[in-house]
C-alpha cells in the first residue's frame, strides 16, 4: 500500500458572533490507498469538519492554525492542500482527487437539474470527456451501483428516486471522476437498516475495485465494525484514540471510546442494563482545560486531567489513546 | 393476553384518499391495514419497521390524531372506556389527558419563545386542568424533577438546552396531564448515542414509578429489545409479526423479522459479510404488490405469497406470525 494522505497538526477555528470556536484541535492521521478508516464521534465533536478541511470546504470564516499540514499524495507528486488558494487550484483535490458523499441525498442533488446532467457537468469540469463520454460513462456507474434501468434514472429528478436510490446515485457521481480519497459523511444514516445493508456492501466491493482510500464518517459503531480497516475517535474536536477496528472495538483504551461502547443497546446481550455516559457534551464556546472529555470522564485520576491536554501513547503496535491513563503504561508517541 | 388491555387497535385501517379517479371506486392509499394489537397496563410495547411501513399512523390513529377509516381503538383504562372512532368532542377532550405524545426531534417540538416552564403548563392550561397559577407551578415542579429538571432551567429558553435535555422537557410536557397511555414516536432518534442511553433509562423508570403505558415507536431494532416487553413488527401498513421481546429476537419466524435483524450491523468485525441481505426496497403503499406485501423482496416466497394475503397465525404463546411458509421454514 501506498500513502494517500497525511494529515499534521490540523487545528480549525471559526469566527463567529460569539466569539472564536475551536472546532478542531491538534488532529493528525493518515491513510493508505485502498484503505478505510471510520471517523466516529458525536455530534459536535469536528468529524464532518476535519474531512471537509481536507478540500478547504469550510465557509468563509474558517481560520486553519498556522502548524497544520495537509499533504496528498498524487501520481504526480505531493499536494500542499493546505496551500491552494483559487477555485481553479482547488479543482485538484474538489471532485478531482477526492470526492465526497453527503448525508442527506436529497439537499445534495439540485431539484431542478436531472441526475444525468448533474453527473456530465462534473464530469465534464474534471475529466476531458466529449458529452457522449460523459453520458455513457454515467450511464455506466448509475449501472455498477446497482440503479437498475439506468437510462431511464439519468434523465429523472432527484424527488423521483427514493432515498436508497439518490444515495445509490450520489455513489456513483461521487465515483465517476475515479477519486483517490472517498469522504462518505453519514451515507447511511439517512436510510432504513435493510438499504443501509445494501450500500455498505456496494461501498466495500467499490473500494476493492477502484483500490481508492475511505474515510466513513459515522457515529455509528456497528457500520464502523463491519466496514473500517482502522478507526479514529474524535470528542469536542479533538482525536481521542486511534487503533485497528478490531483493537478500538475489543479493547477500546481510551474512557470515551469505553463510554461509547457501553451505552450502545447491543442484541447480543438484551439485558445488559445500558449506561450513558454522565452529563452533556459541552459547549464548543466552553471548552474544557485540559482534557476535553474530563467533565464526564468516569476515570479521572486527578487535577492532571484538567490541567495538561494529555499526548497520545501507544498502547498497542497499532493502537494509541490520548488519556492520561496511558501516560506511564506506554510510551510517548 | 390475560389482563384486560389499557388499548385495543381492533381490525384498524387508516386511509388517506388520494387524487384523481372520477369514475370507480374513489383511490386512496392503505396507510395501515386491518391491524390488531393488544397493549396490556404497564407494558412497554415497540412497535418497528422501516419508513413507510405505518407505524407512526398507526401510533396516531391510536391517539385519534389520524383518521380510523375501518375498525376501532378501544381505550379502557378502569374509569373511562372510549371507542375512539365515534368519540365526541367531550370525550375526546378527556381522552387526550390520559393518551399523550412525545415527539422524535427535540429541536423541532418545542416553542422557542416559550420558557421551559410554560412549555410544560401549557397542556395544563389548554385542559384546564388546575384551579389556580400556584398549583400549575406546584404540578410543572414535580413533573419537572422527575423528568431530572433543575427549578432554574423553568426560567430559561429552550435554546439553552442539549438534545438530552430537550428531549427531557417534551417527556415533562407529555406527562403533566397524568396520561396513562404514552405514545413515543422515535423518542431517541436524533439523540447522540451516549445520551440516548440516558433517555432510555429515564423513560423506563417513569414508567416503572407511574405505573404508565407506552406504545414505542422506533426503527432502531436494538433499542427496543432494551426497553420492550412486546414487540410487534408492521410492514407495508400490515403487521408481519408480533411477540413477547424475547421471543421476537431468540425465534424470529418471518421472513422480514429474520432480514431485519440480520441487517443490523453487528460490533463484531469479524462478522462481515455474514448478515442475510435483502434485495430491493419498500414497495409504494399507492400501488402495494398482491398477496403477501413482502413477497417482492422475500428470498423464501412462493407462488402462494404472490396471490394469497397471509393471515395472522399463532406460532407460540403470545407469538403471532402472517407468513404462509413460518411452519416451513421454521424446521
Amino acid at each position: 500500500m501506498s500513502r494517500l494522505i497525511d494529515v499534521e497538526n490540523l487545528t480549525l477555528q471559526f469566527d463567529t458572533d460569539e466569539g472564536r470556536i475551536t472546532a478542531v484541535e491538534d488532529v493528525s492521521f493518515s491513510l493508505e490507498a485502498g484503505e478505510v478508516m471510520g471517523l466516529v464521534g458525536e455530534s459536535g465533536s469536528g468529524k464532518s469538519v476535519t474531512a471537509k478541511s481536507l478540500m478547504k470546504l469550510n465557509a468563509g470564516n474558517a481560520i486553519y492554525g498556522p502548524d497544520s499540514r495537509i499533504t496528498l499524495h498524487l501520481e504526480d507528486g505531493p499536494v500542499d492542500v493546505m496551500s491552494l488558494k483559487t477555485d481553479t487550484e482547488m479543482k485538484v483535490v474538489r471532485g478531482g482527487a477526492i470526492s465526497l458523499i453527503f448525508q442527506e441525498p436529497m439537499a445534495s442533488f439540485a431539484p431542478a437539474i436531472s441526475i444525468g446532467e448533474q453527473m456530465v457537468e462534473q464530469l465534464m469540469i474534471h475529466t476531458d470527456f466529449s458529452k457522449a463520454q460523459a453520458r455513457e460513462l454515467s450511464i455506466e456507474m448509475l449501472d455498477r451501483v446497482g440503479i437498475s434501468d439506468a437510462s431511464t434514472r439519468f434523465g429523472q429528478y432527484a424527488f423521483e428516486l427514493s432515498g436508497g436510490m439518490r444515495q445509490r446515485a450520489m455513489i456513483a457521481m461521487a465515483l465517476s471522476t475515479k477519486p483517490k480519497l472517498l469522504i462518505a459523511d453519514e451515507p447511511t444514516t439517512a436510510l432504513d437498516v435493510t438499504i443501509q445493508a445494501q450500500v455498505i456492501d456496494l461501498m466495500k466491493d467499490l473500494v476493492s475495485e477502484f483500490g481508492m482510500g475511505i474515510i466513513f464518517i459515522t457515529h455509528d459503531l456497528g457500520v464502523i465494525a463491519q466496514t473500517a480497516d482502522k478507526v479514529a475517535v474524535m470528542y469536542l474536536g479533538r482525536l481521542v484514540e486511534q487503533g485497528t477496528v478490531r483493537d478500538v472495538i475489543r479493547r477500546p483504551a481510551h474512557p470515551y471510546t469505553r463510554g461509547l461502547l457501553a451505552a450502545l443497546p447491543t442484541l447480543e446481550d438484551i439485558d445488559a442494563p445500558l449506561t450513558p455516559i454522565p452529563g452533556d457534551i459541552p459547549s464548543p464556546l466552553e471548552r474544557p482545560s485540559g482534557c476535553v472529555y474530563h467533565t464526564r470522564c468516569q476515570e479521572v485520576i486527578g487535577a492532571r486531567c484538567a490541567n495538561e491536554i494529555p499526548k497520545f501513547s501507544q498502547v498497542d503496535t497499532d493502537h494509541a489513546a490520548a488519556c492520561h491513563l496511558h501516560d506511564e503504561q506506554g510510551e510517548t508517541a | 393476553m390475560s389482563e384486560k388491555p389499557l388499548i385495543t387497535a381492533q381490525n384498524l385501517s387508516v386511509h388517506y384518499p388520494q387524487r384523481g379517479g372520477l369514475i370507480g371506486p374513489k383511490p386512496y392509499v392503505g396507510a395501515v391495514e386491518n391491524v390488531t394489537i393488544e397493549i396490556a397496563p404497564g407494558s412497554f410495547f415497540g412497535l418497528v419497521g422501516e419508513s413507510g411501513s405505518g407505524k407512526t399512523t398507526l401510533g396516531r390513529a391510536m391517539l385519534r390524531a389520524a383518521p380510523i377509516t375501518k375498525g376501532d381503538v378501544l381505550f379502557d383504562d378502569g374509569e373511562v372506556s372510549y371507542a375512539l372512532k365515534g368519540l365526541g368532542k367531550k370525550e375526546l377532550k378527556d381522552y387526550r389527558k390520559r393518551a399523550q405524545l412525545i415527539f422524535q426531534d427535540p429541536y423541532a417540538a418545542l416553542s422557542p419563545r416559550m420558557t421551559v416552564r410554560d412549555i410544560i403548563a401549557e397542556p395544563l392550561d389548554v385542559m384546564n386542568l388546575t384551579g389556580s397559577r400556584a398549583e400549575t407551578d406546584e404540578r410543572v415542579r414535580e413533573i419537572a424533577a422527575k423528568c431530572r429538571l433543575n427549578i432554574e432551567h423553568l426560567r430559561r429558553f429552550p435554546h439553552a438546552f442539549s438534545g438530552g435535555q430537550r428531549q427531557r422537557i417534551s417527556i415533562a410536557r407529555a406527562l403533566v396531564s397524568g396520561p396513562n397511555f404514552i405514545v413515543a414516536d422515535e423518542s431517541v432518534a436524533a439523540l447522540d448515542v451516549s445520551i440516548q442511553a440516558d433517555v432510555l433509562n429515564l423513560l423506563k423508570a417513569i414508567q416503572e414509578e407511574m405505573g404508565l403505558t407506552f406504545l414505542f415507536i422506533s426503527h432502531d431494532l436494538s433499542v427496543v429489545a432494551h426497553v420492550c416487553d412486546h414487540v410487534a413488527v408492521m410492514y407495508l401498513g400490515r403487521l408481519v409479526e408480533t411477540a413477547p421481546t424475547r421471543t421476537l429476537f431468540s425465534t424470529p419466524r418471518h421472513p422480514y423479522t429474520q432480514a431485519l435483524l440480520s441487517a443490523i450491523p453487528s460490533l463484531d468485525p469479524d462478522d462481515r459479510g455474514k448478515a442475510q441481505k435483502l434485495e430491493g426496497e419498500i414497495p409504494s403503499p399507492t400501488n402495494p404488490p398482491p398477496g403477501c406485501k413482502f413477497q417482492t423482496r422475500c428470498p423464501m416466497a412462493i407462488d402462494r405469497c404472490r396471490v394469497e394475503e397471509p393471515k395472522l397465525e399463532t406460532a407460540g404463546p403470545e407469538h403471532n406470525v402472517a407468513c404462509h411458509r413460518w411452519k416451513a421454514l421454521s424446521g
